[in-house]
């Protein structure tokens, strides 16, 4: 075996299996990760409000929850969700997507809401005396004052936790449910060749990531040129 | 009733940190009559910036009780037994701050108006009426439609004035509103809040602007260790200061 050998090997794989890569690899890697995002966001938002809520015991449920997920491995996570929620939920039975785009969910979650918390309690205090002593309730200057501020923080930081769940999907091939690491896994079964699919699938993530890092990049300039104080 | 003219009632206030190891304010009683221009001078962290944060209870206190136009608003429930809402009593107290505190995100004109129009429910057009009259009123009605990093640090404090202004406050409350500011600056600022004064608003001023203590302010106290020291008009306390500590601290800032 040399490298032009390899070389051929990945030109061939690539001209007869693109599709399976670049299409129904991606769709699932992308759809996972955006699926993940989203809810992980509306999920983390509210763990986030939890964590600076005035009441003590919602405070140490998220706070818990927070700690339990990131102090544990994510594919440690994966296994415990793939298997114990269709137990739990006769309805999740043999719904394998559903089972892991649930623990991505969860996953994803706690790192949102930190990401969230500190955006929010990154803006300045004076602004939430500001927009109390002018008689703003609590609700309000959260709405009206905070959060439009705090999404200048909090934007650029949840699109790298979007890059980072994309590369983190490749976790989710260990239940074969279709993304990019799946297709590198089908491709080996069907070919006997492991290291050449291994490197194509490495260069989309590569690509993937980079635009989109590049773009998150271009958002925060545009983003800090607008207001300080 | 006796008391009418007494807009503020501060008796025996404590705000204590750390379970008592510091005070930093160790019993004050005062009250701020309509029509008063106090000035609260001291020595940094003589609890002056927090006697004035206590007003509008940004910071609450320890012990003791504010009564704000007949309303204790310390205490937790009002006089129909509901759950006191501050917000409804600090919509009648104006603050400015010594960072300006505008926001960001939000034009001058938004600035002025996002209280009137969501708290008070004034209709837009209205609010934004009377925000023009105030921007014009301290010279910025050209800069409405710019944002705060737009504007210089006086014109910062003079839209900071007037957007407490438009809720129509009943007394303003200063935080060392000029000590952010380049030197030049100052004395517009000074200056709005002079005009201000001569209106006949009630102000409570926290600064080490001594000129403006002694030519507007008509009481003067001076505040040490978290206590009232000393008490009086401008003249008593600058020409006749009776403590050494005041005597000190005035041979420090006056030239």
């Amino acid at each position: 075996m040399n490298f032009a050998v390899i070389g051929q090997n990945i030109v061939k794989l690539w001209l007869k299996y693109w599709d399976k890569f670049l299409i129904t690899g991606m769709e699932y890697t992308l759809s996972l990760a955006a699926l993940t995002v989203f809810f992980g966001a509306i999920i983390g938002s509210m763990i986030a409000l939890m964590r600076m809520s005035k009441i003590p015991p919602l405070r140490w449920i998220a706070a818990v929850y927070t700690e339990l997920i990131r102090g544990t491995p994510m594919l440690l996570q994966l296994y415990l969700f793939y298997f114990a929620l269709p137990q739990l939920i006769p309805f999740l039975n043999r719904k394998q997507y559903l089972c892991v785009a649930i623990a991505l969910i969860c996953n994803s979650a706690a790192y949102v809401s930190e990401i969230i918390r500190s955006g929010i309690q990154a803006v300045d205090i004076g602004q939430t005396e500001a927009a109390r002593s002018l008689g703003m309730s609590k609700s309000l200057t959260m709405t009206e004052i905070i959060l439009p501020q705090a999404v200048k923080n909090i934007l650029p930081a949840l699109c790298n936790e979007f890059i980072m769940i994309t590369k983190d999907t490749s976790l989710a091939s260990t239940f074969f449910i279709g993304d990019l690491m799946t297709q590198v896994l089908l491709v080996k079964g069907a070919t006997y060749l492991t290291f050449e699919p291994l490197v194509i699938a490495a260069a989309i993530y590569f690509v993937v990531t980079f635009i989109l890092s590049k773009l998150v990049a271009l958002l925060e300039r545009r983003m800090r040129r607008g207001d300080i104080r | 009733m006796e008391t009418s003219d007494k807009l503020i009632q501060v008796k025996n206030i404590k705000k204590y940190y750390n379970q008592g190891a510091i005070k930093a304010l160790d019993g004050v009683t005062v009250d701020v009559n309509r029509g008063d221009v106090m000035v609260i001078i001291g020595r940094s962290g003589s609890g002056k910036s927090t006697l004035l944060r206590s007003l509008n209870l940004l910071e609450e206190p320890t012990d003791g009780s504010i009564i704000f136009e007949g309303v204790d608003i310390t205490s937790k429930k009002d006089a129909n037994g509901k759950k006191l809402d501050i917000d409804l009593h600090r919509q009648k107290m104006g603050m400015v701050f010594q960072h300006f505190n505008l926001f960001p995100h939000k034009t001058i004109l938004q600035n002025m108006t996002v209280a009137p129009i969501k708290v008070k429910g004034i209709p837009q057009a209205e609010a934004e009426k009377k925000a023009m009259e105030l921007l014009d009123r301290v010279g910025l009605a050209d800069r409405a439609g710019a944002y705060p990093i737009q504007l210089s640090g006086g014109q910062k404090q003079r839209v900071a004035i007037v957007r407490a202004l438009a809720m129509e406050p009943d007394v303003m409350l200063f935080d060392e509103p000029t000590s952010a500011l380049d030197p030049e600056m100052v004395g517009e600022v000074l200056d709005v809040m002079k005009k201000l004064a001569q209106t006949g608003m009630t102000m409570v001023v926290v600064t080490h602007e001594m000129g403006f203590a002694r030519e507007v302010g008509n009481r003067v106290i001076f505040m040490d260790e978290g206590k009232i020291l000393e008490e009086g008009t401008p003249d008593a306390i600058f020409n006749h200061p009776q403590s050494p500590r005041l005597q000190d601290f005035l041979s420090k800032v006056l030239y």
